[in-house]
């Protein structure tokens, strides 16, 4: 089955208006040795049925949090989501069309996407927010790359309890343009201030830390943000946007730059992507912020209308003087969470926080009293935590799907040393009931 | 217009259960919780699914009419891929579950990369990168890191970009730390043999090269091009944005190409989502395969693994494996064309741009006046007291979305048209139609044109006013 719409009579038509003898006359100019003369060893074509049928075949070899407890979050959340969301990302006005060049006829991406830049600055109290970037470590890295141009320093202090693959994203685009990372260690599941005050110098540009910190945990925010500034250096957090339904907002505790993963308002889990990376910063970088920005303007009868803006630091205009090379967002997220957080409203945002809190420690006291069992860190968390496991990680969660139960991340490929440890995660579609079971399995089980 | 969804004030549905406030306090010390209520929307569901179709129906898309913006191949977006997207063993995988428990992602990964690798000749192949300009600089960390292991004395520090190229070649190579070099095109846009000679020296890494060019031209030298590049030691790297032209044509890698990235969003038939998400895969020779980012996604006796471990690698660039759901649609669309189907797309494609140039060159200005490939570019003539702009905003009026304006930068008053292979004869005829009006208007009555355009939701935006009083957020503004 292909999709092109010409009949035979219609090719013929046009090779006859063109003057053509044969429609090889088109390819004149390539190599003609290089043209594939024969079918390539590609599936045989199918129908609509088939197409369905083979993929159906492989989705059915996955385990879905839709039939299963997920108990796994580390950065992928099993969040509610509400009717309203596929409903309006599944229209092909928004999902068939392109990036809004033409503002004329564009108006329905450029408006949802002004009012989920307004949602971010309300929900991250930071003057201007992009129209997204890939994901949340993509997002951070723009962040520390923006804290380096801005403060023309080369060094930045990275929290070792920012989700280990950001920090690799990081480390991956840092050393090619020379800049350096320097990584502040924990204890008790959060940052060592001790050791961020001694890291701390006049090449620092930024400091950056997740909130809440990839173990749950929740970080000293308030005096990181204080050490930061006082050395000069801009304070940049990750953040997980369903936790500001209770947390306090970035913007109050001196965060200059905050990004994160905006998955969890709306998005499925989706084996990773696409995801929404959040940007918002202070009023003075906006002119050195990547990725799109809508900005309100009038038409030339006087109406409200939005308009791509501050193109000029864009690489269509700039080229190699771009502030990034980002053309791309990822509109159609930024619409999904633009609905999501519409539909919920403040008191829904706080419900999903507060029963995802509520939830996770519930889990949390009664792993405690399993024996052999501990909460590893003290520190506060939201809804994720670590616990020892006195027996086989693996195992226990092989355990588990047995028992439609998705259990938590084995810490060990992360960080050696906590072999012993998993990082639970619970979220508001989480039953008291399913949390019995998980807790019960778990006893039998070490 | 359609109001603000913060000039709601309804009573919003209710999604989770309700619960106590107090319980924040129980478990979190106050210092960490927030004291102002946020300000998010307070509207119902009515409200919300009301405002949201309303501002849809503000936009045009590929599933309301001819949409031929240069470059960015609008093709159909097949309805299957949305449908397969959703099944829940795909968008209901969890990235970290365990790898036995996810197998069928993993296996549609690995069999895609298959695909991808068959169409363009390379032997590596990564799906991780989000889009074409994250691919872009996925393949230029692997030029990097190539050069840096094969000749770790030798600094090579220079890229070469045409003066037809994107944008974002120019800016992912100087963000990569390399120094950016522009070769220009000769008379017939290709690339200047004699200039690419002149600037080719032990210092540079590669040439980034999009073939078809953005004047949809396909580079005749192609061959001379990638010889002189290796012959200096450096690499050719493929800006696969216009690979539509060549898919089941050509292989790029056979070509001379050693690293392109593809766009599944363009060619693949992904939708463009407003601007996202997009995904941009990267494949590339064996000679860089080491490099590619991790994970990688093995085969062995039937079970499929992600392998952190090869120790050449740049490092992740993304979190998880990329859009994997954007890889889903591009797989369901290889399945569906299978090995018959893809060998007509490029084909066709061609046809098409050609039937439709042919339709409008006696009309309109083309500056390079010759067999195009997947598209091409015209100009207004010289003698209408209109610009590109103008007649872009009159095709609105006549019901089509403008090709793309102003690119490429050496043409200029440039409209770059790419009308793809789903079109019909019957829709490129009608607005054939419609340019040769528009046309008439510009030579007798330009006036029309500039007043353009009158049937969409708004006027003509006052670009430069929003540049100069930015306005990046709602406030609520004080009445009267």
């Amino acid at each position: 089955m292909d999709f092109i719409g010409n009949t035979a009579a219609d090719n013929k038509a046009m090779q006859r208006d063109l003057g053509l003898a044969s429609e090889e006359e088109l390819l004149k100019d390539i190599p003609p040795d290089k043209i594939i003369r024969q079918l390539l060893a590609l599936p045989a074509a199918a129908s609509e049925l088939e197409v369905k049928r083979r993929v159906q075949e492989l989705a059915d070899r996955n385990v879905s949090v839709s039939d299963h407890a997920c108990f796994l979050g580390a950065g992928a959340y099993d969040h509610y989501i509400p009717s309203t969301v596929p409903v309006i990302a599944r229209r092909g006005e928004f999902y068939t069309a392109y990036t809004p060049y033409q503002p004329e006829i564009s108006q329905g991406t450029l408006q949802s996407i002004f009012e989920y830049q307004t949602i971010m600055c309300n929900l991250t109290g930071l003057d201007v927010a992009n129209a997204s970037l890939y994901d949340g470590a993509t997002a951070l890295y723009e962040a520390a790359h923006l804290a380096c141009a801005h403060t023309q320093r080369n060094t930045v202090l990275l929290a070792s309890t920012v989700h280990p693959e950001y920090r690799q994203v990081l480390r991956t685009y840092m050393q090619n343009s020379a800049l350096i990372i320097k990584e502040i260690s924990f204890r008790e599941g959060i940052i060592d201030l001790a050791d961020l005050k001694s890291q701390l110098n006049d090449q620092v540009a930024a400091v950056v830390v997740q909130q809440p910190n990839f173990f749950g945990c929740l970080e000293n925010v308030q005096q990181m943000g204080k050490l930061a500034h006082a050395n000069g250096s801009l304070f940049i957090t990750s953040i997980y946007p369903i936790s500001l339904g209770i947390l306090q907002r970035p913007g109050e505790y001196g965060a200059d730059i905050v990004t994160g993963e905006g998955q969890s308002l709306g998005l499925p889990v989706s084996f990773g992507g696409p995801y929404l990376g959040i940007f918002a910063c202070r009023r003075e970088f906006r002119r050195k912020m990547p990725g799109r920005i809508v900005g309100e303007s009038i038409d030339n009868q006087g109406q409200r209308a939005y308009v791509l803006t501050l193109q000029t630091r864009e690489q269509h205009i700039r080229r190699e003087k771009a502030t990034s090379n980002i053309c791309s967002n990822e509109s159609l997220c930024a619409l999904s969470a633009c609905v999501y957080l519409s539909s919920m409203g403040t008191a829904g945002l706080r419900n999903v926080a507060t029963a995802s809190l509520e939830g996770a420690h519930y889990l949390a006291g009664s792993i405690a009293n399993l024996p052999g069992w501990k909460i590893s860190f003290k520190a506060p968390f939201f809804n994720e935590f670590v616990a020892t496991v006195p027996g086989n990680i693996d195992e226990l969660n092989s355990k588990l799907l047995k028992n439609k139960i998705i259990g938590g991340l084995s810490l060990a490929k992360f960080y050696p040393e906590l072999k012993n440890s998993v990082l639970f995660c619970v979220t508001e579609k989480r039953t008291k009931t399913e949390i019995d079971t998980l807790v019960s399995i778990l006893k039998e089980a070490l | 217009m359609e109001k603000v969804i913060f000039e709601y004030h309804s009573q919003p549905a209710a999604y989770v259960p309700v619960t106590k406030l107090a319980v924040a306090n129980k478990y979190i010390p106050a210092e960490f919780l927030g004291s102002v209520e946020l300000d998010l929307p307070q509207a119902s569901e009515q409200d919300v699914i009301r405002h949201f179709t309303a501002l849809s129906k503000l936009n045009f898309s590929v599933d309301s009419g001819f949409y031929p913006l240069g470059s960015c191949t609008m093709k159909y977006n097949p309805k299957v891929n949305e449908a397969v997207a959703d099944f829940d063993g795909l968008a209901g995988a969890h990235p970290y579950a365990p790898e036995e428990s996810v197998q069928g992602a993993l296996e549609l990964l690995y069999e895609l990369e298959i695909f991808l690798k068959e169409v363009s000749g390379f032997q590596g192949l990564t799906l991780q990168p989000a889009a074409g300009a994250h691919g872009e600089s996925t393949g230029i960390l692997l030029i990097k890191a190539y050069h840096r292991h094969k000749q770790p004395a030798q600094k090579r520090t220079i890229i070469l970009v045409p003066d037809t190229a994107h944008g974002t070649n120019p800016a992912t190579a100087a963000l990569a730390g390399y120094q950016v070099r522009q070769v220009q095109s000769d008379n017939q846009g290709n690339i200047d043999l004699a200039e690419l000679k002149k600037n080719l020296n032990a210092n540079v890494a590669a040439l980034m090269l999009t073939n078809p060019n953005t004047l949809g031209l396909f580079e005749r030298n192609i061959l001379a091009v990638s010889r002189l590049v290796h012959e200096n030691g450096a690499l050719l790297y493929g800006d696969g944005a216009n690979f539509n032209a060549l898919l089941g044509l050509v292989k790029p890698a056979e070509l001379g190409f050693d690293v392109m990235h593809f766009n599944l969003h363009k060619t693949f038939s992904a939708p463009h989502g407003g601007g996202g998400p997009g995904a941009g895969a990267v494949g590339c020779s064996k000679e860089l395969t080491p490099f590619l980012p991790v994970p990688r996604v093995r085969k062995n006796r039937e079970i499929f693994t992600l392998d952190y471990q090869p120790k050449n690698s740049i490092g992740k660039i993304r979190s998880f494996y990329g859009n994997f759901l954007t890889a889903v649609r591009a797989y369901a669309y290889f399945l569906a064309l299978g090995a018959e189907g893809i060998a007509k797309v490029g084909r066709q494609a061609i046809l098409n741009a050609n039937y439709l140039r042919q339709r409008l060159e006696k009309i309109y200005h083309v500056p390079y006046s010759r067999t195009c490939m997947h598209e091409f570019v015209l100009t207004p003539q010289p003698d209408w007291a209109v610009n590109t702009l103008d007649i872009a905003k009159r095709i609105i009026d006549y019901g089509f979305h403008p090709p793309t304006i102003y690119f490429p930068l050496i043409v200029h008053e440039a409209m770059m048209i790419e009308p793809t292979e789903t079109e019909t004869k019957e829709t490129m005829d009608t607005f054939a139609a419609a340019l040769v009006k528009i046309a008439q208007e510009a030579a007798q009555k330009p006036e029309i044109l500039k007043r353009a355009p009158q049937t969409s939701p708004v006027g003509r935006i006052d670009e430069a006013q929003a540049n100069r009083q930015l306005i990046l957020k709602y406030e609520k503004r004080v009445s009267g």
